[in-house]
């Protein structure tokens, strides 16, 4: 999360003057569950990176493979974790 | 130079919004609004004016269309009244947190049920934590003036909140009075060129108005809210000194009248101040020493300032226009007598509902609020905090 900014310093009427700065609003923190992958067992098919609603998915594109998650965002929905065909992903829970 | 006009309170504030010439109207007819409106979208047919005047739907719609055109960059007013205030509620928050400039002449009817179209402040008051500024006229010359002066007010980058500019239904909305109208010339060069903040229209520097607010925001911007509302009232005192200058008619926040050796005061808003001046002048004949206060401006409160000029007294009577059902008197009370508390030694005052639903207030009814709050002081304490003017019992 970037720094939380006081009300004195906040455009008046709550306004957003730059634009395309949700990737500063960090939502990782509402996850109960985290997606971790065994790449082991992974086949780097992408469908968790296809099926992610969130963008979270990291993959390397001129290697063609699965690197992880993006923590600062993934929300942990599971959805990763539910389309992998060879159950390379688990959910564990945060403490 | 002015023109001199017999109108009601309804044609002085088309006339000052046809001088104002706002780019973008949106409003719905509601009595005793209608009036208003209709003279406007005269105004408009006629060429007169340049504005962009949108028929919608419902209250509703015309102050979501005044938020989208004011973010958009534009000045924008309306009008309503009762119901129709009643139905833009959610969205008085909206264009008060948003910080847009919108000027509404509201016309104070009592809300239902049953169903009222007569005064009351019923309307406004109970939008009065909106976070709008709320100014109260006394007469059309006082709505004409105000509206005017709320664009200033409004606009000024200071302040940038919206202004509602009440008068008393059919009282001051539909009674002909003399009214003293600006040259439109002056009244072009009094409100100036509208200066946008942030407007969507500016496709280069594109903003984003209305977000998702959660808790890591919302709380700092409802502060700075706060300090916008409290920061306006040296700005509203500017501006009803500079209108002084050019009308001849100077505006403060407060209006005090026979005050200043006064034991006895009462506290009211809107036309019956009038009713309360007369009420005044025949026991100052009698020999008794009262004042009224006349409050224009209740949003922002002008504490300080009410402060000063009540502390002095021996006793206050308020005169509440509106309830707050299971409150602790009316909205005006609760806020002079909060207002007071602070003080060493301070007058007993008491509160009066009256007028509801536009029953008549006499000038022998605040006499006789007078007499009241006079013998609270003389028993030295108040043993009934609410009481009834003009009802049957």
């Amino acid at each position: 999360m970037s720094r939380l900014k006081s009300w004195k310093e906040l455009p008046p009427g709550g306004v957003i003057l730059e634009a395309g700065n949700a990737r500063t609003y960090k939502t990782g923190d509402w996850r109960t569950e985290k997606p971790q992958v065994d790449k082991a067992k992974c086949i780097n098919c992408f469908f968790c990176w296809a099926y992610c609603p969130d963008a979270s998915v990291i993959v390397d594109a001129d290697r063609g493979t699965m690197e992880g998650f993006d923590y600062d965002h993934c929300k942990g929905c599971g959805i990763c974790a539910s389309v992998c065909p060879k159950q390379a992903i688990t959910m564990i829970p945060e403490r | 130079m002015s023109k001199v006009l017999g109108l009601n309170g309804n044609a002085a504030a088309a006339h000052a919004m046809r001088q104002i010439n706002p780019h973008v109207v949106a409003a719905y007819p509601i009595t005793p609004q209608t009036d208003c409106v209709e003279r406007f979208a005269e105004f408009v047919s006629e060429g007169l004016v340049d504005t962009e005047f949108v028929t919608v739907e419902s209250e509703h719609s015309a102050l979501s269309a005044c938020i989208g055109a004011a973010a958009a960059g534009g000045r924008v007013m309306t009008a309503t009244s009762s119901q129709g205030l009643a139905l833009m509620w959610e969205m008085l928050y909206i264009a008060a947190s948003m910080r847009l400039p919108i000027v509404m002449m509201v016309v104070n009817r009592a809300l239902s049920g049953n169903i009222n179209i007569h005064c009351d402040h019923s309307d406004t008051m109970g939008a009065r934590d909106a976070g709008w500024i709320q100014l109260f006229s006394e007469n059309a010359q006082e709505v004409y003036d105000n509206m005017i002066q709320a664009v200033r007010i409004a606009e000024d980058m200071r302040v940038r909140l919206p202004v509602m500019v009440t008068q008393d239904g059919f009282i001051i909305s539909h009674a002909v009075e003399r009214v003293e109208l600006l040259d439109d010339e002056e009244v072009k060069n009094f409100v100036g060129p509208y200066r946008p903040l942030y407007p969507l229209l500016d496709v280069r520097n594109p903003v984003t108005y209305g977000p998702l607010d959660l808790f890591d925001y919302y709380f700092e911007h409802k502060r700075s809210e706060i300090e916008a509302i409290d920061n306006c009232l040296p700005v509203i005192e500017e501006v009803g000194k500079e209108f002084g200058k050019l009308s001849g008619r100077p505006y403060g926040l407060l209006e005090e009248y026979r005050l200043e050796d006064a034991e006895y005061a009462v506290v009211a808003l809107g036309s019956t101040c009038g009713t309360a001046k007369e009420a005044v002048d025949r026991l100052r004949d009698r020999g008794k020493k009262v004042g009224l206060l006349k409050i224009r401006c209740f949003r922002p409160f002008p504490k300080d300032k009410v402060i000063r000029a009540l502390a002095p007294r021996k006793g206050v009577a308020v005169l509440d226009r509106s309830v707050v059902f299971g409150g602790f008197g009316g909205p005006v009370f609760t806020e002079i007598r909060s207002a007071l508390y602070d003080l060493p030694s301070r007058p007993l005052v008491i509160d009066f509902y009256y007028g509801l639903g536009g029953r008549d207030i006499y000038v022998e009814d605040i006499e006789r609020a007078f007499a009241r709050v006079e013998e609270v002081v003389r028993a030295g304490r108040v043993e009934k905090h609410i009481d009834y003017l003009g009802l049957r019992e």
